[in-house]
């Protein structure tokens, strides 16, 4: 045991006894960002998601972001086994997981070590100085324990012997040492509602409920939650931070939940099928983030949905475009290196024009790249990455809730317009979590699918005259039998042609439908500012938040900054080119190395500037505060 | 009273579509699609209910031909896609055709799993032992030392079997035929057709432009009968033009062997008689090539199992159950909180 941690703590535990409980008022924040950080096998994902539901509760907006390790079963105590999950919520609109921590909890030393550049200076540091073995440290890189060695002294620290005092407040129960010592998840929580004022309620009903079938392991839990809280209140916390107040937010009425991007795709999908009025076949492969969608569908098969786990990238494309092709939606969904291998199926889609979803939660690449760092450096990929002119339509998530309404547009275009549509999302997105205003479906506009039945003058590429779209006419229907496939076809009777004029046509035809989507879609509005102005920072996807985050700050400085956000990456709003050209500057900052920039400076001779980031983390507010302060300033 | 005329049966030429067909004169397709339209009647196929799909080759060009649904795909994929389609409407009746290169090369992965998952198609595979469409290149079927443009000095990869490979994969049907054979393929394409479930049927189909003849050593008139070994459930496993030659177990071993038969069946008793539900059977059968032992041809295997999409669709019937699963309630299942009155409780 490196020494002084234990000596330390009774010290403090003696000399707070000594001294008359003094309660100071709890102090006032508009927001805090929290991060709980400890081991994979530390629970800090629960305890996270736990702290978000009851944040929720208490009417506060909030934005997560879970960071977890690639590593399955990382060995205990590493850095690269730290699991991490960041919360900001405050009474305010809420628009990133946070710049800056307000309070970091590290479970251990390699959690500390991780973590703590991010605290800001005064910022709370609550470590289990238990876990702050020699052992540990020295995983951890430490030579000498930081609790002790006055190195975090910019720092306002609450070390406590976590471990010890789970495993005391557990000791009336029936678990034994090691299974008591995972309740200190719980214990901690306990401590941190105690912080920020949350009601224990809602956690402890939720134990009760996940553990209904060992009531011993509920109540061990809900002891350890309520240990801690009492820790808390009667302890030097008290007297040392007297804890925080953070407001709630007034919200539009209605009802409530929080959703992760990952719910909010998977329901938006199961719901746009049902205004489409088509059954739902999902099929995927496993992969890195990508796989919860599977997951989150593969349980809802009492709404009809079916899913398939194909043997591959491919059989899993080619297998929901044989379910589009029998009458269905076909649904595939992968990350960048699945989305490569699917790239000839897409084509197939883009050839025979069947309507296809095909969501990409992208990840930092190229090749494996970092499976659960995010990236959004798929936009080439989605424009522009096959053989030959492939046109098809791409859209982007930009929040967790968004992610809900942009999956219900994408089955909108593909059944109206019979084409592919990408919708690029993210392992960042899929995993945060923020408040959302659930819908009433019955009130969603429906778009039901409109097969084709009439076998007089049919042919399979007779296009409609607004869309282009060629009609969906499903095996089974008599009189409609035809044959499609991958040869190019004749414009009008649907038969393979090797016409070289046709198929200048056919090329044509197939943009042109694409095109037409644009006019089917809301003009491009700024979400902050005005038309015309001094810089216009674009975004798309993930950036959301912390580029509005930032231009609402700028503004707020009086800086002439707007923000525009695209939802519509292909095509791309018809009105998009004229609203960059009133403006002096436009700025894109992305996530990867240019790639929406170059998209704009090629569709409108703009002279757009990037701002990149490609570190498998988000951008920070500052960030993108500061590089439009360089260009407004100089 | 007004009678309804029932509908005239239809008859081959009416699963014939309006395309013209082009394949190579003299080319083997010619004669597995002039099967395939005869058992289409005979079984009393829907058109409406009726697809094709094909992967790329010359045999992709199956379905342009069929005046059915079809739908011409790209290389290898055609059982995922086939999947998709009875995933999505289990109901329809589908038809894979693929090449010993699409199936076996660039798709065997789906092969294999479209087998083990036993997903109720009729997957043909014609097998010419080489590519065509390409002009002429070696295939995983072709036999050791094939000369071809990519290998002008006689292939060195072994040839996988595609009998062999279906049965190892999990196939639950699995049956063999050949192009001319315009009486036996059309039997053996109804008992694919009855099977529900993954019926492989290959169909030994010669390529008269890049491998003319490969199949001769045991399809030319001459040696076809002694060559041949016809099997049919519970009958004796006996061939050659005088029926007077059988296979039997080797003695002490797990091997076949050809026993010569007596003028009036004398050592018949010996003779295996052909289970269709006896995997090692078939495995053995499948095993044997000319010269040296007949070629078993007929249903090799055959031993029903549910389908793939059967089992998808109880566990949706199973699901359906569950009370109150409106999208509303899916929408609001969990936490949730209304915020009218602010602030919340």
């Amino acid at each position: 045991m490196v020494g002084g941690g234990e000596a330390w703590e009774r010290e403090l535990s003696t000399t707070a006894a000594m001294r008359l409980p003094v309660r100071l008022a709890r102090e006032m924040r508009d927001s805090a960002v929290v991060r709980f950080a400890g081991d994979s096998g530390d629970g800090m994902q629960l305890t996270g998601s736990q702290f978000t539901q009851t944040t929720a509760l208490a009417g506060n907006d909030l934005v997560t972001f879970p960071d977890f390790p690639a590593e399955i079963r990382a060995p205990a105590g590493t850095t690269y086994g730290v699991s991490a999950f960041q919360i900001n919520f405050g009474g305010q609109r809420i628009m990133t997981a946070g710049d800056q921590l307000d309070a970091l909890v590290a479970m251990n030393p390699a959690a500390l070590r991780v973590e703590l550049h991010d605290l800001q200076a005064k910022g709370l540091l609550i470590v289990d100085s238990g876990a702050f073995t020699e052992r540990n440290l020295r995983k951890a890189g430490y030579e000498t324990n930081p609790i002790v060695d006055r190195s975090l002294g910019d720092y306002q620290l609450i070390a406590i012997d976590i471990s010890r005092l789970t495993q005391e407040a557990l000791r009336e129960t029936d678990l034994s040492k090691k299974e008591a010592l995972r309740c200190k998840n719980l214990w901690t929580l306990g401590l941190v509602y105690w912080i920020y004022a949350r009601d224990r309620q809602p956690t402890i009903e939720w134990l009760r409920r996940k553990f209904a079938a060992r009531p011993d392991l509920a109540e061990a839990n809900i002891a350890a939650l309520n240990a801690g809280h009492v820790f808390a209140e009667s302890a030097e916390v008290a007297e040392r931070i007297g804890g925080y107040t953070v407001s709630g937010r007034p919200r539009a009425p209605g009802l409530y939940r929080t959703v992760t991007g990952g719910e909010a795709l998977a329901w938006g999908l199961v719901v746009g099928a049902d205004l489409a009025s088509l059954p739902l076949v999902f099929s995927s492969y496993p992969i890195t983030p990508a796989s919860p969608l599977l997951h989150t569908l593969a349980g809802l098969k009492e709404y009809g949905v079916v899913t398939f786990q194909a043997e591959d990238e491919i059989a899993a494309a080619c297998s929901a475009i044989g379910a589009s092709y029998a009458g269905a939606l076909g649904v595939t969904s992968s990350s960048g290196p699945g989305m490569a291998l699917k790239t000839e199926a897409l084509g197939l889609a883009i050839a025979t024009e069947l309507p296809l979803v095909v969501v990409n939660s992208q990840r930092a690449g190229p090749s494996t790249g970092m499976p659960t760092k995010t990236e959004q450096s798929d936009l080439y990929q989605a424009v522009y990455g096959r053989n030959a002119d492939s046109p098809l339509v791409v859209l982007a998530t930009r929040s967790p809730a968004d992610c809900f309404a942009v999956a219900v547009e994408a089955v909108r275009l593909a059944v109206k317009y019979m084409t592919p549509v990408i919708v690029l999302t993210d392992g960042y997105v899929a995993n945060a979590a923020e408040p959302w205003l659930i819908p009433d479906t019955a009130q969603l506009e429906r778009f039901p699918a409109r097969f084709r039945t009439d076998a007089d003058g049919f042919h399979p590429f007779l296009r409609d005259p607004e869309t282009l779209a060629r009609p969906w006419a499903k095996p089974g229907t008599p009189g409609l039998e035809h044959r499609i496939g991958g040869l190019e076809r004749a414009v009008d009777s649907g038969h393979i042609s090797y016409d070289p004029d046709n198929h200048h046509r056919m090329t044509e035809l197939r943009a042109a439908k694409i095109a037409r989507v644009a006019t089917d879609i809301p003009p491009q509005a700024c979400v902050l500012g005005d038309p015309n102005g001094q810089l216009a920072v674009v975004g798309w996807g993930s950036t959301y938040g912390p580029i509005n985050r930032a231009v609402a700050d700028l503004r707020a400085d009086g800086l002439d900054v707007a923000h525009i956000h695209l939802r519509h990456l292909w095509p791309l709003p018809d009105n998009l080119g004229q609203l960059l050209r009133g403006f002096a500057q436009v700025l894109v900052p992305e996530m990867n190395h240019g790639q929406l920039r170059t998209l704009l400076r090629a569709e409108y001779l703009v002279p757009a500037e990037g701002l990149n980031k490609v570190s498998g983390q988000p951008f920070r507010i500052a960030e993108i505060e500061a590089a439009v302060r360089r260009r407004l300033e100089s | 009273m007004n009678v309804i005329a029932p509908p005239r049966p239809l008859e081959p030429k009416d699963f014939a579509s309006d395309q013209e067909v082009r394949w190579c004169p003299g080319c083997g397709d010619y004669a597995i699609l002039k099967a395939v339209l005869k058992t289409l009647a005979d079984v009393g196929a829907r058109p409406e209910q009726t697809v094709f799909v094909s992967g790329i080759g010359c045999a992709a060009r199956f379905p342009y031909y069929v005046a059915t649904y079809g739908f011409h795909t790209i290389h290898g994929r055609a059982p995922a896609v086939a999947t998709g389609v009875k995933l999505a409407n289990p109901e329809l009746d589908v038809w894979v055709v693929m090449g010993d290169g699409d199936a076996l090369s660039i798709g065997g992965n789906h092969l294999m799993h479209v087998l083990r998952r036993n997903v109720d198609l009729q997957l043909l595979l014609f097998n010419n032992e080489i590519y065509g469409l390409t002009k002429g290149q070696y295939s995983p079927t072709s036999r050791l030392g094939t000369r071809s443009p990519s290998t002008p000095d006689g292939s060195v990869d072994r040839p996988v079997s595609a009998t062999l490979f279906a049965l190892g994969a999990g196939a639950r049907f699995v049956a063999r035929s050949v192009d001319t054979l315009q009486k036996h393929l059309p039997d053996v394409l109804r008992r694919a057709h009855a099977f529900k479930g993954a019926a492989l049927v290959e169909i030994f189909q010669n390529c008269i432009v890049y491998n003319d003849g490969v199949f001769a050593n045991f399809t030319e008139k001459e040696v076809a009968a002694d060559r041949q070994l016809h099997v049919e459930h519970g009958k004796p496993l006996i061939f050659g033009a005088k029926r007077d030659r059988g296979l039997r177990l080797t003695p002490g071993a797990c091997a076949l062997e050809v026993i010569e038969l007596g003028e009036s069946g004398e050592g018949a008793d010996a003779v295996l008689i052909h289970d269709e539900r006896n995997r090692i059977m078939a495995t053995m059968l499948a095993g044997l090539e000319a010269p040296d032992m007949p070629v078993a041809l007929g249903v090799l295997y055959c031993d029903p199992a549910p389908t793939l999409e059967a089992r998808v669709r109880e566990q949706l019937v199973v699901a359906a159950r569950t009370p109150g699963s409106d999208l509303n309630a899916l929408l609001r299942h969990g936490l949730t909180w209304s915020v009218g009155a602010w602030p919340p409780r």
